[in-house]
Formats: C-alpha cells, sequence, structure tokens
C-alpha cells in the first residue's frame, strides 16, 4: 500500500465573507504527480499556499507525512517547509546578484550545509552544468526555471510543489521542463502542480479540478499517464 | 562545517554589495562622506591643542620664574629648569641679565640675554635690521626708543661704560681735569666696549628701551659668572598643565617663583575649549546625518528587495537568518565607507591644518580602527528598523504569481 505524504481533510479557508477554500479533502501518495487546475479564483493559490506550508486553514487539517501541520505557527512552518517541500514558481525567483549554481547552495544554505558538488550534480541533471557559473540575467526563462527545480530538489524534499511552472516558458522550454518531471517522478519524487496549462495539466498521473474553492473534479490519468 | 556556512554567508553578503555596487554606491558615499567628515574632525580636535598651543606660543612667553628675595638664577639652576619642564615641551627659554650702562654719560640698561632662545619666545617682535646672536658678541640690537634718543642707525657703533659686577664706582672728581676722569673711567674696576647697531627693536612696550645683547658676551664685559634675573619660558602647554609645572618647579627647585602668563594661558584654554565643542558639535551632527541617511537606504533596499527576502524565507530562511544577511551587508557597507573616510578624513585635516595653522598634522594609526568600528555600529544601528521589516515580508503573498 503506498504512503500517503499529504492529506487534507474538511479543509476550508475564509477571508471574511470569502470562502476562498471550502471543505476540501484530498489525499496525495508518494511519488504521485498531480496537477491542480482552475480558474482564477478558483482557490488554487490559496490551495498551494497551505500545501506549501505558507498558510494555514481557517478550518480543517492538513497532515503532511503524517503530522498535522495546520495549527503550527509561522517559524514551525518554515523549518516544515525547508525540511519537507521543494518550491518551483512562475517567476522563477532567482537571486539576482548570485550565480545559478550559487542560487541552488543557497536551498542548501537554508537546509543544511552547503556543498558546490551536490548543487553542480542538481544542476547537470537538469542540464545546465555548463552555465552554473552564469547569473540570472544571463540565462534564458527556460533556463532560470530548470535552475529553480535544481534549487527545489537539492535538499530532496517530500513534495515537489509547483506554482504554474511553464506559466512563463515557451512552447519548446515547456517540454524540457515537463521533460524533467516526467523523470523525477520515475525517480519516485511526489510532484504537485498548479497550472491553468491543460497541456501540462494532462500529462501528470491525476488530475484535481478546483472551481470556487471546491473540488470538483479528481480525474485519474492513469490510463494515458505516460502517453501524451 | 561551519566553515562551509560562513562561506556561504560570506558569498551572499559580499556579491549582493558588489553586484549590485550600482545601486549601494549612495550608502557607501553617505558612510564615507560621514566618515571622512569625523575622521578629520578627530583629526584636527587632537591636534589642535597642539596646533594653537603653537600658535598661541607666538604672542610671547606663558611662563615668568624669578628668583626669590636678591638672588640670581644660575647656570645650573637654568639646567634643572630644562629638564623640569621637558626639552620637547620647551618652545623658548631665555634668561635675563640686566645691566646698567653708560652711554654718553646717560644711563642705559643692558638686557644679557639668550638671544636665539628670545626670538623664539618673542617672534612678534619687529626687528628693523636682523635678530644678534651668540656668534657676533659685539653686535646687539637696541630699543627703538633707545635708538630715537642717541640717533643710532643700523650699522652705527656706540660705546657702553660701567662698573664691573662687584665694584664700587668713583665719581668725577671735580679737582682733576677731564682727561684725568677719563683715566680714572678707563681704570681696572670699570669696563668699556663699542657695540655695533644689529637690529632695532619695535614692540610698543617696554623692550623698546633695553639694548640686547648675548648674555655671555655681558658676563665676560662686567667681569662676573652667570646670573640671570628673570627666566622667561615659552612652553607648549595649557593652563592645567602651567599650573602643574609652576608646582613642581617650586617644589623641586627651592628659590624659584614660577609665574604663569595668565592673560596668555586663559585665552589659549577659552579658544581652545570653543573650538573643540564646536568640532564635538559638528561630529555629532554629522554622524545624525549619516544614520539617517543610512537608514532611509536600508529601508529603500528592503523594499526593493521584497521578493528576494521573502524567496529566502519560502526557501526555509528564518527571519533571524535573513537579517543577519542584511545586517552583515550594513556592516559590509560601514567598513568600506569608514575605511575610505579614515584615509580622506586624513587628507581633509592635512589640508584644514596647512591652510589654517600652516602645519602639516601627525596621522593618528589608531582613528583606522575606531572610525571603522563607529561606522560599523552607526550602520548596524541605522539598519535595525528597517531590517526588522523582513518580519513583516510574507512569502505567500509577496512570491504570488501574477
Amino acid at each position: 500500500m503506498p504512503k500517503k505524504i499529504l492529506e487534507l481533510q474538511n479543509v476550508s479557508k475564509i477571508y471574511g465573507e470569502l470562502r476562498a477554500l471550502s471543505d476540501i479533502n484530498l489525499t496525495v501518495n508518494a511519488g504521485d504527480w498531480l496537477s491542480i487546475m482552475g480558474p482564477s479564483g478558483s482557490g488554487k493559490t490559496t490551495m498551494i499556499n497551505i500545501i506549501g506550508c505558507m498558510d494555514t486553514p481557517s478550518v480543517g487539517k492538513v497532515i503532511l507525512d503524517g503530522v498535522d501541520i495546520s495549527r503550527e505557527n509561522a517559524a514551525s512552518l518554515t523549518r516544515i517547509r525547508r525540511d519537507k517541500i521543494g518550491l518551483i514558481f512562475q517567476q522563477f525567483h532567482l537571486i539576482s546578484y548570485l550565480t545559478a549554481v550559487e542560487n541552488v547552495m543557497v536551498a542548501q544554505y537554508y537546509h543544511s550545509m552547503p556543498d558546490e558538488a551536490e548543487a553542480l550534480e542538481a544542476l547537470a541533471k537538469v542540464g545546465l552544468a555548463e552555465r552554473a557559473g552564469h547569473l540570472p540575467a544571463q540565462l534564458s526563462g527556460g533556463e532560470q526555471q530548470r535552475v529553480c527545480i535544481a534549487r527545489a530538489l537539492i535538499n530532496s524534499p517530500q513534495i515537489l510543489l509547483g506554482d504554474e511552472p511553464t506559466g512563463n516558458l515557451d512552447e519548446e522550454n515547456e517540454g524540457i521542463v515537463v521533460d524533467i518531471f516526467r523523470r523525477l517522478h520515475e525517480e519516485g519524487v511526489t510532484i504537485i502542480i498548479v497550472t491553468h496549462d491543460p497541456e501540462v495539466g494532462d500529462v501528470a498521473q491525476r488530475k484535481i479540478i478546483l472551481e470556487h474553492g471546491k473540488i470538483t473534479g479528481d480525474i485519474d490519468q492513469s490510463a494515458t499517464f505516460g502517453k501524451i | 562545517m561551519g566553515n562551509k556556512r560562513f562561506k556561504m554567508y560570506m558569498k551572499m553578503v559580499s556579491s549582493s554589495l558588489i553586484r549590485r555596487a550600482s545601486r549601494l554606491v549612495i550608502a557607501v558615499l553617505a558612510i564615507a562622506i560621514g566618515a571622512t567628515i569625523l575622521s578629520g574632525l578627530v583629526t584636527i580636535y587632537y591636534d589642535i591643542p597642539e596646533q594653537l598651543g603653537r600658535e598661541f606660543r607666538s604672542y610671547g612667553a606663558n611662563m615668568i620664574i624669578l628668583p626669590e628675595g636678591d638672588s640670581t638664577i644660575t647656570r645650573e639652576t637654568l639646567n634643572s629648569l630644562r629638564e623640569i619642564i621637558g626639552v620637547n615641551r620647551i618652545v623658548g627659554l631665555a634668561p635675563y641679565r640686566y645691566q646698567t650702562v653708560k652711554i654718553n654719560e646717560q644711563p642705559y640698561i643692558i638686557a644679557g640675554t639668550d638671544l636665539e632662545q628670545a626670538e623664539k619666545n618673542s617672534p612678534f617682535w619687529y626687528i628693523e635690521g636682523s635678530w644678534g646672536n651668540s656668534q657676533d658678541t659685539s653686535s646687539v640690537m637696541v630699543g627703538h626708543e633707545i635708538a630715537e634718543t642717541l640717533g643710532l642707525k643700523l650699522g652705527d657703533t656706540f660705546r657702553v661704560q660701567g662698573v664691573k659686577y662687584g665694584e664700587q664706582a668713583e665719581a668725577s672728581r671735580q679737582d682733576l681735569s677731564a682727561k684725568d676722569n677719563q683715566k680714572r673711567d678707563s681704570a681696572w674696576q670699570n669696563f668699556s666696549r663699542i657695540l655695533t647697531v644689529k637690529g632695532i627693536v619695535s614692540t610698543g612696550g617696554a623692550e623698546e628701551g633695553f639694548i640686547f645683547a648675548d648674555v655671555d658676551m655681558l658676563d665676560e664685559l662686567i667681569g662676573d659668572t652667570f646670573r640671570a634675573d628673570v627666566v622667561e619660558c615659552s612652553i607648549a602647554a595649557n593652563a592645567q598643565e602651567l599650573s602643574e609645572l609652576s608646582e613642581k618647579i617650586t617644589r623641586d627647585i627651592p628659590g624659584l617663583m614660577p609665574r604663569a602668563v595668565r592673560r596668555l594661558t586663559q585665552s589659549q584654554d577659552i579658544v581652545l575649549g570653543k573650538l573643540q565643542a564646536l568640532v564635538l558639535l559638528v561630529t555629532v551632527v554629522v554622524l545624525i546625518i549619516t544614520m539617517i541617511s543610512v537608514y532611509t537606504t536600508m529601508m529603500a533596499m528592503v523594499a526593493e528587495r521584497r521578493r528576494e527576502i521573502a524567496l529566502k524565507k519560502a526557501l526555509g530562511a528564518e527571519n533571524k537568518l535573513v537579517m543577519s544577511e542584511l545586517l552583515g551587508e550594513g556592516v559590509l557597507l560601514g567598513f568600506i565607507g569608514g575605511a575610505l573616510g579614515v584615509f580622506l578624513g586624513f587628507e581633509f585635516a592635512l589640508r584644514v591644518s596647512l591652510n589654517v595653522f600652516g602645519r602639516a598634522i601627525n596621522f593618528q594609526a589608531a582613528l583606522i580602527p575606531v572610525t571603522i568600528a563607529v561606522f560599523i555600529i552607526i550602520t548596524v544601528l541605522a539598519s535595525i528598523i528597517p531590517v526588522r521589516k523582513v518580519m513583516d515580508i510574507h512569502p505567500a503573498i509577496v512570491l504570488k504569481g501574477e
């Protein structure tokens, strides 16, 4: 039986009159590749913030790797995020004055111990070994996103969480990034991707549809998985 | 292990400054200007007493030493005085021996002194011609009043006559001829010498009524050993130091009465006090302005780097870690600005000193660490409030996709 890595139990997020998320129940097993799709305002960002330990639910429980983190304070969530989550952003968010390898090492520095050899290896995995000494401004959007993926993976997180990771990429780079996800999934990495892009959503093993803060669809794509 | 973390920390802090240099140039400039003014003013602050002290020394002796009663000051006592005062502090130390002589049968006073030392004591005297010296002992300086009375000009000669030390003068006798009386005047107990006018002294004071000659020549002329009636000293010291010196002289050399010239020492202390207070005030103002400048720069820097700070927090950095990085940048900024300022400050102080006092200034090596440390502290203090803004930055809000 696969290990449950993440469970959302009756999770709601309420801002005054607005229910950004309403009674969400979701279970993600280790090694799953999940895409979360939905229109703007459907609650995707709120959900990813909660899963990514950057926010807490108003109601319900979030159980990450067997631990209820729904009532943890900000400092505690920071520690959990550092140890268990790897984040990929639409805007890449690389530190402009650090080289590609240094950007990867920053995540190591906050986690445990910076190790340049390991960071270079991570960059090599995303095909950027040659560009390790370049500053973000000297890299293309696709290369920046690959640095971002290397940074997210460097501490071997339990969940790789992507917020529109291909949103700022052209078709070619989108393909490169999706191939990287595919390879990571084969290696057993748990991937949760929030996306607008149906092509990226459809390549996942499972697709969650969010509308008005509620899950309106939970589609098992195992049949087509790996064939797209 | 810790070394790797420290290296990464330094890498982030230094890269942030080096690769964003154009944005931080204003902050470095502000700190460097502040440090320049501070180190310059502190250099001047410590040098003013010496510089001004020397300036005041050009207004004449600031200590007069008299013997008690009818006694005089011997050469040994004079040497002891030199030792007690300290050679380094003595600008000029001139003994004076006053001797009445006759010129054209009229009485005048010769002041025998160490003319080189007297010149150092009284650089403000106006001398037509030149100062006398110990090499050319037949040349003397005459006061303006005497020169007018006797109609003396530079290069003129005149005869001085008198009774040698310890001998009795014999009055002219009416029963003798003028020639016989003249013979009596040139007898062994009397002296007579022709002197040349080398300089005419104008001071506007009592000095214009004296003839100034080398003291050794005077002693030899009157047939006596060295005896000074008074010693005038010009000493590089403030009122407090002069007072302590007076006490020490009184204690160590009995029979001497040192007197500080209050008019000079008090003026010196008042001017010094006011100047130092002014320097202190300007220093405090400069420090405050520097702090404000660093504060606003750091505030802008934190606002500009919200995304970067949010990212670091999203990657798992705790607030204190991000704050320590920003403070590290502040320390480095303070270090660079402070280091620049020390050397520019010395240049500034040197130029001020050369222009105002006409003298170079000594570089205070201790100012290097002190200035750098002060500006690191100032930068860190000014950065505390901006850096605490890190705590208000929420990664979920700042980093949300657009």
